[in-house]
């Protein structure tokens, strides 16, 4: 190889213009953090807060991310999303009080109410894209009104399966209780929630960058049509996206339900609209987008619940206004929308 | 029939069909307090016009503009809580029921401007999802402030003298029945209704709701022929929001009671999106015949469905799915069908038909 080559290859090099990563938001999580800091005053009292948001911010994003992908890969905004929240935790009820009576211990319950609050979640994910989403592909306002009705007629059947009331979820007994560093207290099941988010983050992160399916499905974010162009079935694909985020959503539900210590069928609402502010947030379709915005409505939602516990419930509103405020299209803007 | 033409804002409705029903549900409604003298049957009749005004204020922005908003219900609220705060707070009396209109009604369209112009300048889906997020908010709020608002119970307040249970200004029954405040609140309702809802089918049939329409099929199209889509989004999203209010107010003062449960709950979204689908969206008849048979079926068929409880009992699963509490659940249904199978809903299909039938003569 001779030099005029090697250096013809390097301005090819320099003349495509690296993706830059775009910080700021980043930035914007670590400020928060540090700016909680003289807020709440005792540095004891902020990791505990600290560590608490960043579990919960992780236990959003398992549940957002399947959202944000479907959003963006198929253009279709599930209001629904929140039933396989709410069934995920009703199942983990089932799955655990069998466990219990089976004498099964604390962690391998836990573990198996997640393996079958995933599968539950996603067969039900399949058969409510079917029923439901597929007949009204590219029509918004019906997708919004169908979506909130099945979302309305799944809640109506978890009540009448698992009855109106909360029921119970507790942590097994392994599970409880804190660790103690200095004068720091972190609870073990959060640094197991936040340990499972990672995780969950780790294998989307590998699916997305390393594989096949993960490059047809950004390319799909970016340009639908042109992958359909190239030979690819990507409604296939989209129904493989859904059943995954709706099984991811049920995981998340289990592991809400086991951070709440109970479950009433209420749930899913509830953190449907959590998980909208966190998408709206990150850039509808953005995966990164999601993980950061996950991670600040977290940290948000702690923070001030300990500070000032009336404004808590504004804090995530005040957040999205802020944001929308500065970024319009969300933290992380997916081109092509 | 130029007049009656008129006051239609030349949309009249176009199937002999329903303009039989319209003419037979304005007449009953009118002359509902000779006719059903009962408690029951009259709290139908008052729901029945309320829902009336709010479904048509919510068509305004779903089937004219073209935008789902989930915090109609906030603004109905907000007219409600507007009219039960200042009367429980200044004692009843006309003045604390203009004052709680007037404050009800600078609320509502402050938060609409708001609400509006942060989010329907990007996009339609935004709108729908803020909506939600900021409705629940406010339904927490109102539960929260409970010295306020009365909490989860809600405030129970008198009406002005002339809207009092007791007002009774003769001393015998007219036509077979003792006039009284009930009745005459009753009459407010149907008047302020009627005009309320002459006013928005003057609106939609405006140049102003031409335009409106013109967003709702291609609002691409709208921005380039030089329409400020964004601009008039957020005047179409303010008058639904104060016409929402101003049916809450009515609530109130049908009720002389406010709650959560009443104005701010998701379930009656959901009926008002059902009212919506079931009667026609982008017609605002379809608002009348919609709130009639819906508020009718949802205060007798509950009974019907008791006693269909009541036939099942013992079977497993049947029973559960057939209990009265489980009402929503065949809303639901109902609603995800009607949207599949019924778009245009029943004036839809009534005028459909009338057309048919011209066509085929």
């Amino acid at each position: 190889m001779s030099a005029s080559t090697v250096a013809a290859a390097a301005s090819v090099a320099e003349a495509v213009p690296k993706a830059s990563f775009d910080w700021r938001p980043v930035a914007l999580v670590l400020a928060v953090m540090a700016l909680a800091v003289p807020a709440v005053g005792s540095s004891s009292t902020w990791i505990t807060l600290t560590v608490a948001g960043l579990a919960m911010g992780l236990i959003i994003f398992v549940i957002a991310s399947g959202l944000t992908l479907i959003f963006g890969l198929m253009d279709v905004l599930n209001f629904g999303h929140g039933v396989f929240i709410a069934l995920g935790a009703f199942v983990a009820t089932s799955v655990m009080g069998y466990g219990a009576g089976a004498g099964w211990s604390g962690f391998f319950s836990v573990f198996a109410a997640m393996t079958v609050a995933m599968a539950v979640a996603g067969a039900v994910g399949w058969a409510f894209e079917r029923v439901i989403v597929r007949p009204v592909y590219g029509l918004h306002l019906k997708q919004i009104l169908i979506t909130m009705g099945g979302m309305i007629v799944g809640e109506e059947i978890i009540k009448v399966i698992w009855g109106p009331l909360q029921i119970a979820l507790p942590l097994p007994d392994e599970l409880r209780g804190a660790w103690l560093f200095g004068d720091a207290a972190i609870e073990k099941y959060r640094v197991l929630a936040a340990a499972i988010g990672l995780a969950v983050l780790a294998a989307l992160v590998f699916t997305l960058n390393r594989t096949k399916i993960g490059l047809l499905i950004r390319a799909g974010v970016q340009d639908r049509s042109m992958v359909e162009a190239l030979g690819y079935r990507i409604r296939r694909l989209f129904v493989g996206v859904f059943v995954a985020g709706s099984a991811l959503a049920g995981l998340g539900g289990v592991l809400w339900g086991l951070y709440q210590e109970g479950v009433t069928p209420q749930i899913g609402a509830q953190v449907n609209v959590l998980i909208f502010i966190v998408i709206i947030i990150g850039g509808l379709g953005s995966t990164f987008g999601c993980l950061v915005g996950a991670l600040l409505v977290g940290l948000m939602a702690n923070y001030t619940g300990y500070l000032a516990p009336t404004v808590a419930l504004f804090s995530n509103i005040a957040l999205m206004v802020a944001i929308l405020l500065w970024r319009p299209q969300g933290l992380y803007p997916v081109t092509n929308r | 029939m130029t007049a009656l033409d008129r006051i239609l804002s030349h949309d009249p409705p176009r199937s002999r069909w329903l303009a039989a029903l319209l003419v037979v549900v304005f007449v009953v409604l009118a002359l509902a307090p000779f006719l059903f003298p009962g408690a029951k049957s009259m709290s139908v009749a008052s729901k029945i016009l309320v829902f009336v005004l709010l479904v048509a204020s919510y068509d305004l922005l779903l089937g004219y503009t073209g935008i789902v908003s989930f915090a109609h219900t906030m603004f109905f609220g907000i007219g409600a809580y507007g009219i039960g705060i200042a009367s429980e707070k200044l004692g009843a009396g006309w003045g604390a029921v203009g004052l709680g209109l007037l404050g009800a009604v600078v609320v509502s369209v402050g938060l609409s401007l708001l609400i509006g112009l942060f989010s329907l300048r990007v996009k339609a889906i935004f709108f729908a999802m803020i909506t939600l997020a900021v409705a629940t908010a406010f339904q927490t709020l109102a539960s929260q402030l409970s010295d306020f608002t009365g909490g989860e119970d809600g405030l129970t307040f008198r009406n002005p003298e002339w809207l009092s249970p007791a007002f009774e200004p003769f001393e015998t029954p007219v036509f077979g029945l003792l006039l009284d405040g009930k009745a005459f609140t009753y009459w407010l309702l149907f008047v302020a209704v009627t005009v309320l809802f002459l006013l928005l089918l003057r609106i939609v049939n405006s140049p102003f709701g031409r335009v409106l329409q013109a967003i709702r099929e291609n609002d691409f199209r709208a921005e380039a022929i030089g329409y400020r889509t964004v601009v008039y989004r957020t005047i179409s999203n303010v008058l639904a929001a104060l016409f929402a209010t101003l049916a809450g107010a009515l609530l109130a003062l049908s009720l002389r009671y406010v709650g959560p449960a009443t104005t701010l709950s998701f379930e009656i979204m959901l009926d008002i999106l059902l009212i919506v689908v079931i009667g026609g969206m982008g017609t605002m008849y379809g608002a009348v015949v919609g709130a009639v048979l819906f508020v009718l079926a949802q205060a007798y068929l509950q009974d019907l469905l008791a006693v269909g409880a009541t036939a099942v009992q013992g079977v497993p699963l049947l029973q559960d799915l057939i209990a009265p509490d489980r009402w929503l659940l065949w809303l639901g249904v109902l609603f995800v069908l009607s949207v599949y199978h019924f778009p245009t809903g029943v004036v839809g299909r009534l005028r459909s038909w009338a057309l048919a039938l011209k066509v085929k003569s």
